[in-house]
């Protein structure tokens, strides 16, 4: 009789962790594929072995989770098929496809949980490609990945929780945050107070970040437009518009991001049916409470199926968990599956609260200048995709993508395929949802030629 | 019916062939509405290697290549854009004395079609081509071939036709073809019907069902050519390359990267394809031999598609055989950009006068049909050839 095929997990962030954590206590020894060389996904992200920051000051208040991940993560090691530095690269036909140190090797499954988390959502703005300009996850891993800053002077710009997190951690790790600018207006905020004190742990430490920098003497603005990041060779300046008047600060880098956009490459290759989603203002895999897609045996938590935040995550991880043991005949503890599903449910109106703080600047696309560069991999503007839409009547992403090279560079839209969607919407007329998103491609991310040559001995 | 539309000529299929037939209708003043399942050039047309060459394409579709060599040389004219079309010239590697011999055979036979073709030595082959990897022991150069955007020329050719006043409905699938005793009727569910004189079946890997719908099946299959791009490298080769015998070809676009292709990708569904793992990782391999310079270079992106073809890997073109005013182009075997706006000329002339000066015998459907004793098949030698390397 042959051994059944051990159930994999892909993302070892808190939903691929907890998910582990949970197939394990079922007895289960599960395949954990992950990028990164150590658990904890982005946002607990592990410095290399050897650096010796505290998680105090690499976390702050997420301290105490990050070191209940990273335990949960340590615990199991050994009952598990851990790969790190692995990258996914193609899934199909019940295989999936890695790359390791160099190698490609096929891994097969019946049984997957796609956790691939999320990277920030950029919404360019003059400026954004000069050298100095980071995304503000990518700040944020420069600083809890190997101790960097990315800058001395830093202006952190756009909205959305990470915007006051990223600089409040900054601020502490001793960068002069000369600016915090944020899109979303003060009242927004306030009108979004009552559905944030649904998790008032949560909303308490939004208001200290907040607050904290403010009594740090760092500027904060709130209801600014980002008007362009200048300088020769490298970014030394912002400027922004807040009422009528216009703005600029010196600095030598800029943090920017608009929240976040769920990483769903894997979930499409794998033919997960997709839905838009309003609030996240993108497609997301379509799926149950429990995180079953509408592919059996395939299963999403976390950010990848759409921004709920790390907490949610580690929940949606462990429900996942348990309805593919439950699928596979397994005993579970159904009380435990609608405490999860409920406490999913309460975070999904909680979110809600944090789009109405921190709304989507709904205006990007209309003020996007027509020299404004959109797709940095190919070089695409947003006059570009302005004149192909009103040459061609181009009204859908994969056609955009076909006449004006949008999304077809390295990233594969990853980066771009958020603001190119908005610049396409608006230039048709049509709702962001009604554009469609850009089709998956393998490999998700490029693939080098030498693991070819090394798999035929040429290295 | 919501929509009822009466024509000179429906065109069935927005792919390359359609849409170019469409646009030289209009040229000719005649009515077309040409009916899309999707969008004008999204399928084989726009994902194809995009290989604009007449050499090494079987004589009987060299007069129609020719033509549309010289259709290609007007692609501003015609289309308003020139589809990143370039005359950088196509090498047919050989990689042993046996190819050599072939490749010279082909300039022999070929003669007649002025398509100057020069044999390469392997000494001009390193001079010329230092990049080439060693497995090259010659070649077959046709200076003027060349290469295009077929995510740009197909659509393209579809927007000039609907310029000239082509009702051209995208996202419109068929649902039912007939002709009634006085028209050609196409229905498209309760949304569209139109109704024309003449039909064009240019419906790709897709119009074997029409054809069987009026008595005249073909024995059709889908084949999924794969492709896949490298990031932007520095600018080294001009040529499209391709290899007697074939297995693998190669181009550097403007931008930079290098489009390669070889090898079958597989079915998704009967509209959509991909390529697999093991078949990437062998057409790699084979990127790696004939170009060692990718050595250091990733690839971003695979795709494939969805290509019909017919046991001697012709493609079907001309008069059904059945019915009077259906005239069917299809199943062009990995190799029909090229010829497409040929295809294309030469059905708006069967439309205008009921004939061409361009020889298209060899295409007919009739060689299908049951009177003609055993169905063609393709010299073992070409199908591989015409199987694939995808112009």
């Amino acid at each position: 009789m042959t051994q059944p095929l051990p159930p994999v997990i892909v993302g070892a962030g808190p939903a691929g962790v907890r998910a582990a954590q949970t197939l394990v206590a079922h007895g289960l020894r599960p395949v954990l594929v992950d990028e990164a060389p150590r658990p904890g996904g982005q946002i607990y992200r592990q410095p290399p072995i050897g650096f010796s920051r505290p998680r105090s000051s690499l976390y702050g208040f997420e301290a105490a989770r990050a070191a209940s991940v990273h335990h949960a993560a340590e615990r199991i090691i050994e009952q598990i098929d851990y790969r790190p530095d692995t990258l996914v690269w193609n899934a199909a036909d019940g295989r999936l496809d890695l790359l390791h140190d160099g190698r490609t090797e096929s891994l097969p499954y019946v049984q997957l949980i796609v956790a691939t988390g999320a990277t920030d959502r950029v919404l360019p703005f003059p400026g954004w490609t000069l050298p100095g300009v980071y995304a503000l996850g990518g700040a944020q891993v420069a600083l809890k990945f190997q101790g960097c800053s990315i800058g001395e002077r830093v202006v952190f710009a756009g909205t959305g929780p990470l915007l006051y997190l990223v600089a409040y951690q900054y601020a502490k790790a001793g960068a002069t945050v000369v600016a915090v600018l944020d899109t979303a207006p003060a009242a927004a905020k306030l009108a979004a107070l009552p559905a944030l004190a649904r998790n008032l742990p949560v909303l308490a430490k939004g208001i200290y970040y907040s607050a904290w920098l403010r009594l740090h003497g760092v500027p904060v603005h709130e209801g600014i437009t980002l008007e362009c990041a200048g300088g020769t060779g490298r970014v030394e300046s912002v400027r922004w518009r807040q009422g009528g008047d216009v703005h600029e600060a010196a600095c030598d880098a800029v943090g920017f991001g608009y929240a976040l956009r769920p990483e769903t490459q894997l979930a499409d290759l794998l033919g997960c049916r997709f839905g838009y989603d309003e609030l996240q203002r993108a497609a997301v895999p379509q799926r149950d409470a429990a995180g079953r897609t509408s592919v059996a045996g395939v299963y999403v938590a976390g950010d990848g199926a759409g921004i709920m935040g790390a907490d949610a995550a580690e929940w949606a991880g462990e429900r996942a968990a348990l309805a593919l043991v439950a699928d596979a005949g397994g005993a579970v503890d159904a009380a435990r599956g609608r405490r999860l599903e409920a406490r999913l449910a309460r975070t999904a109106a909680f979110r809600r609260g944090l789009e109405r703080a921190f709304p989507f600047p709904a205006d990007w696309a209309a003020q996007a200048s027509d020299d404004l560069v959109v797709c940095r991999c190919e070089e695409v503007t947003a006059g570009q995709l302005r004149h192909c839409v009103q040459d061609s009547g181009a009204a859908e992403m994969n056609r955009l993508k076909a006449l004006t090279r949008v999304g077809m560079g390295r990233c594969q839209g990853r980066m771009c395929g958020a603001a190119a969607a908005e610049i396409l919407a608006h230039a048709c007329g049509r709702p962001a949802g009604e554009v469609g998103r850009l089709r998956g491609q393998m490999p998700i991310k490029p693939l080098p030629f030498a693991a070819v040559a090394t798999a035929r001995g040429e290295a | 019916m919501k929509d009822r539309v009466s024509t000179d000529v429906t065109v069935i299929g927005g792919g390359i062939v359609g849409a170019s037939a469409a646009l030289f209708l209009r040229r000719m003043g005649i009515a077309v509405v040409l009916v899309e399942r999707d969008l004008c050039g999204s399928r084989s047309s726009g994902v194809n290697y995009g290989g604009v060459r007449r050499q090494g394409r079987p004589l009987a579709q060299l007069p129609l290549s020719q033509r549309a060599h010289s259709i290609w040389a007007q692609l501003p004219e015609l289309v308003g854009s020139d589809g990143e079309y370039l005359r950088t010239g196509h090498l047919k590697l050989a990689r042993s004395e046996a190819d050599m011999a072939a490749l010279e055979r082909y300039r022999e036979t070929t003669r007649g079609f002025d398509m100057g073709l020069e044999l390469v030595s392997a000494r001009a082959l390193r001079e010329r081509c230092p990049w080439l990897g060693s497995a090259a022991v010659g070649g077959s150069l046709c200076p003027d071939d060349g290469q295009a955007n077929p995510r740009l020329v197909s659509p393209a050719f579809a927007l000039a036709a609907r310029r000239l006043g082509a009702d051209v409905r995208e996202g419109t699938r068929v649902d039912d073809v007939a002709h009634d005793g006085s028209a050609f009727v196409v229905r498209s569910g309760t949304a569209l019907e139109v109704r024309s004189r003449h039909l064009l079946n240019c419906a790709g890997a897709w119009a074997g069902p029409i054809a069987a719908g009026f008595g005249e099946p073909v024995p059709m299959e889908a084949g999924h050519p794969q492709m896949a791009v490298t990031e932007p490298l520095p600018h080294f080769m001009d040529l499209s390359l391709g290899v007697e015998g074939g297995g693998v070809y190669a181009r550097q676009v403007a931008r930079g990267n290098c489009v390669f292709g070889g090898g079958r990708g597989y079915a998704l569904d009967e509209l959509r394809a991909r390529t697999g793992s093991a078949a990437l990782s062998h057409l790699m391999e084979q990127a790696l031999d004939l170009l060692p310079i990718l050595r250091r270079a990733s690839v971003i992106r695979t795709w494939s598609g969805t290509e019909g073809y017919l046991p001697d890997r012709l493609p079907v073109i001309g008069p059904s055989s059945t019915t009077p005013g259906l005239l069917h182009a299809f199943g062009f075997a990995g190799g029909g950009f090229q010829l497409g706006p040929a295809v294309g000329a030469v059905l708006a002339d069967l439309v205008q006068t009921g004939a061409t000066a361009t020889p298209i015998g060899a295409f007919s459907i009739a060689r299908f049909s049951r009177g003609s004793g055993t169905i063609p098949v393709a010299p073992a030698h070409f199908a591989t050839a015409a199987t694939q390397e995808t112009p």
